[in-house]
């Protein structure tokens, strides 16, 4: 089956990050195929690579960085959320005069058609939030 | 086709459990995760009113996060699988739709 | 699916009331980018979301943007079906009228304004869920 996943929440506050990492993971290993997985609401914050978690705990971000680069994944922050809560790729922090960007690798900044499309290709759209 | 019903937060906590059962058709499925999992404590009032009012859907509680709390399967009110996240992706297949209750 | 066509049943719950947290706008924003991919939409309101429609909003005190008014230009978005529970209105103690007016135009009725807010009992409101292909809660 093909998956769709929605993040509502950043990492660490909220158990939703983690929940949905580990629902993919498992997904992938039965052989499933992930369309995308959509960060919304708080959730845009797990994709910003300037996180310095403690070295004894995971790092949200690294881990779904390296299952976006092992598995092909689309892994989205949703731009208007992005906007709010001060994540930016390069091309966002020029059009907004922004002295610097955030974004992680594996990470991509698009609208919230990219949610809609995931309902729509996905066979099943799971959320994560709080 | 059924609907697999996620519940997040303790029952205790927020309503958000008694709003799922609240909408759950028979032959649905209700999976407990995260801080939901605390409700299927036996003895606890949720689980007295989800035998009460919802004894045609299957109840699961996800085990990595019993784990996590310190509940073992023993302390489980009777009737709730547990199961881990390859079996959440399972009842995610196998129902046609997955709603989530925050 | 949606018979006939290649639509997908689209249900948006909300049981939030607005301004405490974020996820009534933002949720509003993603009904009003979603009108534009033809899906059949149902929006839910159920528990606290029905607060999301209580009319005479004024947020001035609190410096908030006020986004009641959105609400009412979803029939211009095509989007005119908005559930709202019943039993979650009197556990509230609101009634249909406390709610603002929010209708739309029927072209196939000589534009004729009719209300978007549907009152559902719950018992409706699960059947409603289990006819969609896909919810998204917030």
């Amino acid at each position: 089956m093909r998956f769709g996943i929605v993040v509502n929440e950043g990492p660490y506050t909220h158990q939703a990050s983690d929940s949905a990492y580990q629902f993919a993971k498992a997904a992938l290993q039965k052989g499933h195929e992930i369309f995308r997985v959509f960060f919304y609401h708080d959730g845009v914050n797990n994709g910003t690579r300037f996180t310095v978690p403690p070295q004894d705990d995971r790092n949200l971000q690294r881990q779904w960085s390296e299952l976006a680069e092992a598995h092909k994944l689309d892994l989205v922050v949703c731009i208007a959320a992005a906007q709010r809560r001060g994540i930016l790729d390069a091309n966002e922090a020029k059009r907004q005069g922004k002295d610097g960007d955030n974004i992680a690798p594996g990470f991509r900044i698009s609208g919230l058609g990219q949610l809609i499309e995931a309902g729509i290709q996905a066979d099943r759209l799971v959320v994560f939030g709080d | 086709m059924p609907t697999l019903h996620t519940i997040n937060k303790s029952p205790c906590e927020r309503s958000s459990a008694k709003s799922c059962l609240d909408h759950v058709m028979e032959g649905d499925a209700v999976l407990m995760i995260e801080d939901a999992v605390l409700g299927a404590r036996k003895g606890g009032t949720f689980v007295r009113v989800l035998k009460a009012e919802r004894p045609a859907c299957a109840v699961y509680v996800l085990g990595p996060d019993l784990a996590a709390r310190g509940m073992r399967t023993e302390d489980l009110a009777e009737g709730i699988s547990v199961i881990d996240y390859g079996g959440f992706v399972d009842l995610a297949v196998a129902n046609a739709r997955v709603c989530a209750w925050l | 699916m949606a018979e006939e066509t290649n639509r997908k049943r689209f249900l948006y719950i909300n049981r939030r009331a607005p301004y405490g947290t974020i996820y009534a706008l933002e949720s509003l924003e993603v009904v009003l980018i979603g009108a534009a991919f033809e899906q059949e939409v149902s929006v839910a309101f159920i528990d606290d979301g029905v607060y999301q429609l209580m009319a005479g909003q004024d947020t001035a005190g609190i410096g908030m943007k006020n986004f009641s008014k959105t609400y009412r230009a979803l029939g211009d978005y095509d989007v005119r079906r908005l559930y709202v529970e019943r039993e979650s209105l009197a556990e509230r103690g609101i009634t249909v009228e406390q709610l603002m007016p929010i209708t739309y135009e029927d072209e196939d009725d000589n534009y004729t304004e009719k209300p978007s807010i549907l009152l559902m009992h719950r018992s409706e409101m699960a059947r409603l869920i289990a006819e969609q292909d896909v919810v998204l809660s917030f």
